[in-house]
């Protein structure tokens, strides 16, 4: 039983932030977008949800840590395995550096780090007005690859799910 | 590796589910709506009408001057809003006079179009930034008339001029633009950047303690005396004379504005910067803003700030104006394109400095 499922905590943290992260990159997408309200709207929304994101993805990475995950099943070939391991890698550098990536843009660009009306985040870089240009083009360059990574992982669970059969998809979603 | 036949239906299923995605992500993006307007379109569009891109500096606005000082709240304003920039007090003020336009090495005779950027540094780290014009009014009431401009104002290649036959037809068909024009045409021009009173353009909310909500606009007034622009003879003016005449009256002593908030009345338009509020209404002084040093961009520190009118403190928010958001996105979109091309030295340095 423990051993072929991920431990509770990891299985909430992942379909939590799994439903906040694709509602992130729905919303960075769709406020770069537009010019109305809902430009303001969804920027209001972008930054608390970053932050939540971030602190998540460290108790997540805390959780993995310290539970063992169920092994892959035994025949599965080699570089599936490695795709599995290398993108997991990934999923997690991206849940933590996209937000911190966020956090230091906006301190460069001499912004406040407004979470809510009357509550800003401290700045983690000094006011540095090219380096919020290349930081902003990587935050943008970095949601595009998570999102494909998204697809892909979501794609690979859907094959364990549907083809293979394999008990890979009921690890996480039994 | 053959696929099995009774298995293709389930690929099916997982091609729509991973489509599905794509799909809602295409759509909050924009890719399915080419007509949605966005920060970048109207970026995009400012540099159409500036003819090209002058890399590191802002695609309007871009020729400025930096000054710093401070705002002396008399408390007045607290009666309307909890901003905490309204209590009895001093807040340190970092600001950008600048010219219309999108040529950093423009002519000031040819750019009578004056504007202000304020960040107010508020306790606990809020911030309250501003970008207020010269003329009560904006030249257009909404985003997409906005970019129709900007179109109808590129350069001609065979002149370097835009074609006036597209600028007459969109004022035609604008009557709020015309009455923009008009205004600039008739109206006596403030000949200086520190006589001329600057105007918030849009409505914003205040919010008191008690949560009460109000649309208000607010503009500040100088203390220097008025003194017309002389608009017969701006071609014979030195290039940089606004620029070189603030910097020379702020080392007389230091510039003082007083900010003064007014109050809607009942059918007041909230919505659109094309419309003034006419009549009577309710002012109410809420403190002096003073500027006592002044200095070109690379010498002073307000170019690689934002002034994003939406930065805003507890206390005030935006109004349903639909110019508001569409600045706000146009700004940013502007921010990030000049801050990846780094900053470039300003026209006044670049002549040999403050004289």
């Amino acid at each position: 039983m423990s051993q072929d499922r991920f431990a509770l905590p990891a299985r909430l943290l992942h379909w939590l932030m799994a439903v906040l992260i694709l509602a992130m990159l729905l919303i960075g997408a769709g406020m770069v977008s537009t010019t109305t309200a809902r430009y303001p709207a969804l920027l209001a929304w972008h930054r608390p949800l970053g932050l939540a994101i971030l602190v998540l993805a460290l108790v997540r990475l805390a959780v993995r840590l310290t539970h063992r995950p169920p092994p892959l099943p035994a025949d599965l070939p080699a570089i599936q395995v490695a795709a599995a391991k290398g993108s997991h890698i990934l999923l997690y550098a991206l849940m933590i550096a996209m937000p911190l990536i966020g956090w230091a843009m906006q301190s460069a660009g001499g912004y406040p780090i407004v979470l809510w009306k009357g509550v800003a985040l401290f700045p983690i870089l000094p006011h540095a007005v090219q380096l919020y240009g290349w930081l902003r083009l990587l935050h943008g360059l970095l949601a595009y690859a998570f999102f494909l990574l998204i697809l892909g992982h979501l794609g690979a669970a859907l094959f364990h799910a549907l083809i293979r059969r394999d008990g890979v998809f009921r690890s996480m979603a039994g | 590796m053959p696929v099995p036949t009774r298995d293709l239906p389930r690929y099916a299923l997982i091609l729509a589910i991973l489509g599905i995605v794509v799909l809602a992500f295409a759509w909050a993006a924009g890719f399915l709506s080419p007509a949605r307007i966005g920060g970048g379109t109207i970026a995009d569009a400012l540099e159409g009408a500036n003819g090209k891109v002058f890399p590191g500096f802002r695609r309007a606005h871009a020729k400025g001057l930096c000054v710093t000082g401070r705002f002396e709240a008399n408390g007045a304003g607290s009666e309307i809003s909890r901003a905490a920039l309204f209590p009895k007090g001093v807040v340190p003020v970092i600001g950008r006079f600048s010219t219309g336009g999108g040529n950093p090495a423009a002519t000031d005779g040819r750019n009578v179009f004056h504007a202000l950027g304020l960040r107010f540094a508020l306790p606990d780290g809020e911030e309250w930034r501003m970008a207020i014009d010269h003329t009560p009014i904006f030249i257009v009431s909404n985003p997409a008339d906005f970019l129709a401009l900007q179109r109808a104002s590129v350069p001609d290649p065979a002149t370097g001029k835009p074609d006036p036959e597209r600028m007459k037809a969109f004022a035609a068909a604008h009557p709020e633009t015309q009455a923009f024009l008009d205004y600039m045409k008739t109206a006596p021009l403030p000949a200086s950047f520190a006589n001329g009173t600057y105007y918030s353009i849009n409505a914003f909310r205040f919010i008191d303690a008690q949560g009460r909500s109000r649309l208000v606009r607010w503009q500040f007034e100088p203390e220097a005396p008025f003194a017309a622009l002389d608009k017969a003879t701006l071609d014979k003016r030195p290039k940089d004379f606004l620029f070189h005449d603030l910097l020379a009256r702020v080392k007389q002593g230091p510039l003082r504005w007083h900010m003064v908030v007014v109050l809607a009345n009942p059918g007041d338009r909230s919505d659109n910067a094309t419309v003034r509020w006419t009549g009577s209404h309710r002012t109410i002084d809420v403190g002096t803003l003073v500027l006592d040093h002044a200095a070109t961009e690379v010498a002073g520190n307000c170019r690689d700030y934002n002034y994003d009118p939406l930065i805003l403190p507890r206390g005030v928010a935006a109004s349903d104006d639909p110019i508001l958001a569409a600045r706000s996105a146009a700004y940013s979109a502007s921010f990030r394109r000049r801050a990846i091309e780094g900053p470039h030295p300003d026209a006044i340095t670049t002549a040999g400095g403050a004289r």
